[in-house]
């Protein structure tokens, strides 16, 4: 069984992840973050492959992604950076990019480097289902690295259906249409995320996309197993306190 | 050879559709719609009459004497100068419109680096009544100030780009945000041969009057043509009708900038890898890692990563040879055709010209130039580079 499966099954109704990008804000702040997040009791994080050209992020996530890469961060030395803390970081880590940046550096390079540094999945945005399923499907469960799919509120029920038989992860339910970080209330997609509950998919449901608050992980968590919360928390890293003391207050509005 | 897209979007192992699955639904109905919508009677009247009364075609192809007897064979000048807003950029804007009124969408995006299809698209948007929002990066709206003002005069709101390097592809991503974001009611009027099938035949298809025109306006094949190319439309269109008739000579000439050994460069095919820029598997100027780098052209018309995916196949099965010229040499061609026909072109259309030095016909071979846009965008620069030679 793989992390991500161990998570659901321990806890199903309200796994909190958190979404960061990988260089942001100190080039070797990854694993600090990663440290600080697992301590105060994120259920799993995403590791965010900085891109010059994030198609599906809002400001929050694309200015964080470019501070990082002025950083200097690139997809091996997060491979380097990740596989230090192999042995003591025990919360699931997923990788989370753009395609060109897993097609550069090689595809069946990466799902070999996730394996090795014990990553629990992959989520890749604009790799299409039809391509993975043509194309990447046998080599991604050859390394065993779970693709997790996005859905959104424009997605059919027999698609959904379809993208439910092919996760081995989790579903991750973008909570409105829109890119990260949003305006819109998550209160508008109450309608959507009760049809996809009542689907009774066989794997579990995280809702995505601007979750902001502590109610609004209540309310999602109504209807899916647990939030990812990307843009808020990139908000948080910029105050003033320390990256510890910002991390731990913005954990405890959660947990 | 087949040189058209296949059923799954594919010009041999380029293109595709490499969407987020929040775009899926907006690219699934344009896919599923387009060729049916553009084949019907209904909207080749509609298609036809316009073009022919609103934007003013068929346009000219001229045999440009004086030119001709500077290099010694028989050069023709493709007149998409002549067009309405000045450039072949309206024959795609126009048949995008009439699609996206079929489909019922209220509300137009695009993207525009110097203004030309910003111009296009606002014009159309104005003839059919439609709301228009024009995404620029905030570097060309200072750079291209009059088209700015235009698009206003036009009714459109132009969204100035903040993000990445605040020029066309950071525009291009910012307009498919927005379309993510509007995905029921906003048809997104992409400017060239790029993003996600069916995009890069659809603008193909409108934009293959070009070619079809030239076919009655030639006696027999001609021997060469020649289309500057950026993303590749006005290229495609120029090549469209010829591409299964070998005995035609096909290149495009990517803009080198200050040459394509300096960093400072836009020629895609000659310096890029295949990889993934705004949705589609093309050719792209990227480093190591798959992360854009900034080109460099002083037509901001050629000033784009990546290229068309057909052009990416057409090189890599030798169909059409991709040549570059540099900055330097496009603003002496253009200079040269100002003087010697009395028509001052666009720079992307200069570059076309400026591979006239390079060639080897013969002279009676017919070597026709598509002259994609006029030059009155680029004043400023041609007088600049003109001071500046004068001070040399």
């Amino acid at each position: 069984m793989n992390k991500l499966r161990e998570v659901f099954k321990i806890n199903k109704e309200s796994i909190v992840s958190i979404y960061f990008s990988a260089g942001y804000p100190n080039l070797n702040s990854t694993t600090k973050i990663i440290k600080n997040l697992a301590e105060n009791g994120a259920d799993f994080i995403e590791v965010g492959i900085p891109f010059s050209d994030p198609l599906a992020d809002g400001p929050t996530i694309q200015e964080s992604g470019s501070i990082a890469l002025k950083n200097g961060m690139n997809l091996s030395l997060l491979f380097d950076q990740l596989s230090e803390i192999k042995e003591s970081n025990s919360v699931p880590l997923i990788m989370m990019g753009y395609w060109n940046s897993i097609l550069q550096f090689g595809v069946e390079k990466f799902l070999i480097s996730c394996k090795n540094v014990g990553i629990a999945g992959a989520i890749l945005p604009d790799l299409p289902l039809e391509v993975y399923e043509r194309k990447y499907k046998d080599l991604f469960e050859k390394y065993e690295i779970p693709f997790i799919f996005l859905i959104s509120p424009q997605t059919s029920e027999e698609r959904i259906k379809k993208i439910d038989q092919l996760s081995n992860g989790f579903i991750y339910a973008v909570s409105s249409s829109s890119t990260t970080g949003n305006k819109n209330g998550i209160e508008s997609a109450e309608p959507y995320l009760k049809r996809i509950q009542s689907y009774q998919l066989k794997s579990p449901l995280v809702t995505g996309f601007n979750i902001k608050t502590k109610k609004d992980v209540v309310f999602a968590t109504q209807f899916t197993n647990g939030v990812v919360i990307g843009s808020a928390f990139i908000n948080a890293l910029k105050k003033n306190a320390s990256l510890e003391e910002n991390i731990t207050e913005f954990m405890s509005e959660y947990k | 050879m087949n040189y058209n897209v296949n059923s799954e979007g594919y010009y041999g192992e380029y293109g595709g559709a490499y969407i987020p699955e929040l775009l899926h639904p907006n690219v699934e109905e344009l896919k599923l719609n387009y060729l049916k919508i553009i084949q019907s009677a209904s909207f080749q009247d509609e298609f036809k009459s316009l073009l022919r009364d609103y934007v003013g075609r068929p346009t000219p192809l001229f045999h440009a004497k004086r030119l001709s007897e500077k290099y010694g064979f028989q050069v023709y000048l493709k007149r998409e100068d002549l067009n309405h807003t000045g450039a072949h950029k309206v024959n795609n804007t126009l048949g995008q419109i009439l699609l996206a009124e079929k489909l019922g969408k209220k509300r137009i995006i695009a993207e525009t680096g110097a203004g030309q299809h910003g111009v296009a698209t606002a014009t159309v948007c104005a003839l059919k009544g439609l709301e228009c929002i024009v995404y620029m990066g905030a570097k060309d709206i200072e750079r291209q100030a009059p088209n700015v003002e235009r698009m206003k005069m036009l009714g459109a709101k132009v969204v100035p780009v903040h993000s990445g390097s605040k020029t066309l592809k950071d525009a291009t991503n910012e307009a498919i945000r927005d379309w993510i974001n509007h995905p029921e009611d906003t048809h997104y009027i992409i400017g060239s041969v790029v993003g996600p099938h069916p995009y890069p035949d659809m603008v193909a298809i409108f934009q293959s009057v070009i070619s079809e025109e030239i076919k009655k306006q030639i006696d027999g094949d001609p021997d060469y043509i020649i289309a500057c190319v950026g993303g590749g439309s006005n290229a495609m269109g120029a090549f469209y009708h010829y591409l299964d008739n070998k005995v035609v000579k096909l290149i495009g000439v990517e803009a080198a900038g200050e040459g394509v050994e300096t960093n400072k460069t836009a020629a895609t095919i000659a310096l890029g890898q295949p990889g993934v820029l705004h949705a589609s598997y093309s050719y792209l100027i990227q480093d190591e890692y798959g992360q854009i780098i900034e080109p460099h052209s002083i037509s901001a018309g050629l000033d784009y990563p990546g290229i068309g995916p057909a052009h990416s196949h057409y090189n890599d099965i030798k169909r059409v040879k991709y040549d570059s010229v540099t900055d330097n040499e496009a603003l002496e061609a253009g200079l040269e055709l100002s003087k010697l026909e009395g028509i001052i072109p666009a720079l992307e259309s200069a570059h076309a010209l400026a591979y006239l030095k390079k060639m080897n016909a013969k002279p009676h071979e017919k070597v026709i130039i598509n002259l994609s846009g006029r030059g009155d965008k680029d004043l400023n620069t041609y007088i600049q580079f003109t001071n500046n030679k004068n001070h040399e």
